[in-house]
């Protein structure tokens, strides 16, 4: 790895010359009921939009590579025929700047079932092999687990990947493409004094963490309890209202339906993400619904994360942002209903 | 409008529908003809053989029929139950005739005659409780909303005529909410019925930044009894809850039991 600083004013920079393409990054969206700001990924058109010191976006980056909807192809119907076309919808590479490592982590898993599997996923691989990633640093929030999930830096899956020192970012170089922008800006080899404040910054994180999951022999754990009676606990207060898959980052479960358009000569067939918590996410043909109900739809999805995920991959599904359980209006957290299957609470 | 419906080849029929109202603002029939950029789509899908809001002509040889709005007078049973002799299939279009829509809200009064003299006055006209069309008669297929969604309204027509089965969503508004990327509104401080109200109508309302008000029922295995604890939590008293639970008559049932709970251990009011 190349590793490279710059002063902080030099970061405009670098944004002008990345700004002949479309820019997602992190945008205030107002404060919460206790005045706290909330923040989301959007497109941006100018540098000062970015809240590049952002605590966490409410939702993942997720739509940016799976979109919550989707057109997969359309047919023009006639007499006894059909036409068929397909679009992959990648108009346009993105420019991703200041993504945290966990959701880089996200994508990384990601890339493990859907780019990397005997049958990748086209319009999947189309929008991530056309991002750019900068990544960015962050602080540890109170329901942040990434550490616990081993997620809490990343190792690959971006082209840079920014840390603040005070004045200068210390940036980490893993593309050409990096390399090459960087060289158009004025940046410098670091010296002593920056691989001290570099490592400061990281311990500086490390000792904020305040949320954690014990994920020692979980698989085993989530194996022997199975029957366990914290499965019914949760699954009676859960909505079985699929927020928790849809803020996750690494969620792709999806449905797929065909519509027949009004002028009967047109038809489409659509992908939309679902959510394993849906009451009618395991409902096959004839009506019958293998998880009717919530507990075990509950207890699937962290089966799923922490169990099958882990077995197939050697690595959790779960990166430890934490966003389902800040978003679950029930108050279900993984760290909690880990804790509770150990016998912890 | 006379050529023959085929999709792939395959000929279809083109139903004769009716559209009817019952006590109700019609703006669900309005939601259809004001969909002007498939109106001729739709138009061409169908025979319409009645539809007061539409047309002059008005005949009785319907397959489909679609009644808006709710029973709140003996006449209309007798009307609705000749829709219903007529129809092959019968359609509750819209809240009022699925639950009894904002109509009855005059059902929380246990004097109706008191309603009755506060809206009519000295020219008062028969009326008697609210009730959803399937207290009378048989109900094919309920399209739920208020109003309703013209988007599905055509994607149902179109399910029933190229044969396909209909399906309405079956989990809540949180679901297309959150696809919608919104911002939480229990979060932004106002209450919602989102986590229990059926879907489909790609959280219409809560894309707009109104909590939802539960027009189109509840979901299927709505945890309520979560919902209530959620209110609660987030500061929201059990009025307010019963007020949202109540507006369409989707969760009569559980606000009843909501309302008895409620008067057992009355809340004590602040002295202004």
């Amino acid at each position: 790895m190349i590793f490279k600083v710059f002063k902080k004013q030099e970061l405009a920079r670098l944004y002008e010359l990345l700004a002949v393409n479309v820019i997602v990054g992190p945008v205030g969206r107002g404060n919460d009921r206790h005045g706290k700001p909330l923040y989301d990924f959007d497109v941006v058109y100018d540098f000062d939009e970015l809240a590049l010191d952002y605590t966490q976006t409410v939702h993942s980056p997720k739509r940016f590579v799976l979109p919550y909807q989707e057109t997969l192809s359309t047919f023009a119907v006639s007499r006894d025929a059909w036409e068929k076309h397909v679009d992959l919808n990648v108009y346009r590479p993105l420019v991703f700047f200041g993504m945290h490592a966990c959701d880089i982590n996200a994508l990384n898993k990601l890339d493990l079932v859907l780019a990397q599997s005997a049958y990748p996923n086209p319009y999947y691989m189309g929008k991530r092999k056309n991002l750019f990633i900068i990544g960015i640093d962050c602080n540890p929030e109170p329901q942040c687990f990434c550490r616990s999930m081993g997620t809490d830096f990343a190792i690959h899956g971006f082209d840079l990947f920014l840390t603040d020192l005070g004045g200068k970012y210390f940036a980490e170089i893993l593309s050409a493409t990096a390399f090459g922008l960087l060289s158009q800006i004025n940046c410098t080899d670091p010296g002593a004094k920056d691989h001290t404040l570099y490592k400061q910054a990281t311990s500086g994180k490390n000792k904020h963490y305040t949320a954690t999951v014990d994920t020692s022999d979980l698989t085993k754990i989530l194996d022997l309890e199975f029957e366990s009676k914290a499965w019914d606990y949760w699954g009676e207060k859960c909505l079985s209202c699929g927020t928790c898959a849809n803020v996750c980052p690494t969620c792709y479960c999806y449905g797929v339906e065909e519509h027949v358009d009004l002028d009967l000569k047109h038809a489409s067939k659509a992908k939309s993400l679902h959510s394993c918590n849906l009451i009618d996410f395991a409902k096959v043909a004839g009506g019958h619904n293998f998880r009717p109900k919530s507990a075990s739809r509950l207890k699937y999805r962290y089966y799923h994360k922490h169990r099958g995920f882990v077995e197939a991959f050697e690595e959790s599904l779960c990166v430890g942002c934490g966003r389902c359980g800040a978003a679950c209006l029930a108050d279900i957290t993984p760290p909690a209903v880990i804790a509770s299957v150990r016998g912890k609470e | 409008m006379s050529e023959q419906l085929s999709y792939l080849g395959i000929p279809l029929s083109r139903p004769k529908v009716g559209f009817f109202e019952l006590s109700s603002c019609e703006g669900c029939q309005l939601q259809l003809l004001n969909n002007e950029a498939t109106l001729l789509d739709f138009l061409n899908l169908v025979e319409i053989v009645n539809f007061r809001e539409g047309m002059s002509e008005r005949a009785d040889n319907y397959d489909i029929a679609f009644v808006e709005g709710s029973v709140t007078r003996k006449d209309e049973i007798a009307r609705l139950t000749e829709i219903r002799k007529n129809a092959k299939i019968l359609v509750a279009l819209g809240s009022c005739a699925c639950f009894g829509g904002v109509n009855q809200l005059k059902n929380r009064f246990r004097d109706l005659d008191w309603v009755k003299k506060e809206v009519y006055g000295d020219f008062p006209v028969e009326t008697m409780e609210v009730h959803p069309l399937a207290d009378f008669v048989q109900v094919d297929l309920e399209i739920f909303g208020c109003p309703i969604k013209k988007e599905e309204v055509e994607r149902i027509v179109t399910d029933l005529i190229v044969g396909k089965a209909v399906r309405h969503p079956e989990y809540p508004v949180c679901m297309e909410c959150k696809a919608n990327e919104n911002i939480c509104l229990f979060e932004l401080g106002e209450p919602c019925l989102g986590p229990v109200t059926r879907a489909g109508c790609d959280a219409w309302c809560t894309s707009n930044r109104r909590g939802c008000w539960g027009c189109r029922g509840p979901a299927e295995g709505a945890n309520l009894k979560q919902l209530e604890e959620i209110m609660h939590t987030y500061g929201f008293s059990s009025e307010t809850i019963l007020d949202r639970l109540e507006c369409f008559g989707g969760f009569a049932s559980f606000a009843e039991t909501l309302r008895a709970q409620a008067k057992k251990t009355p809340a004590r009011r602040k002295k202004s």
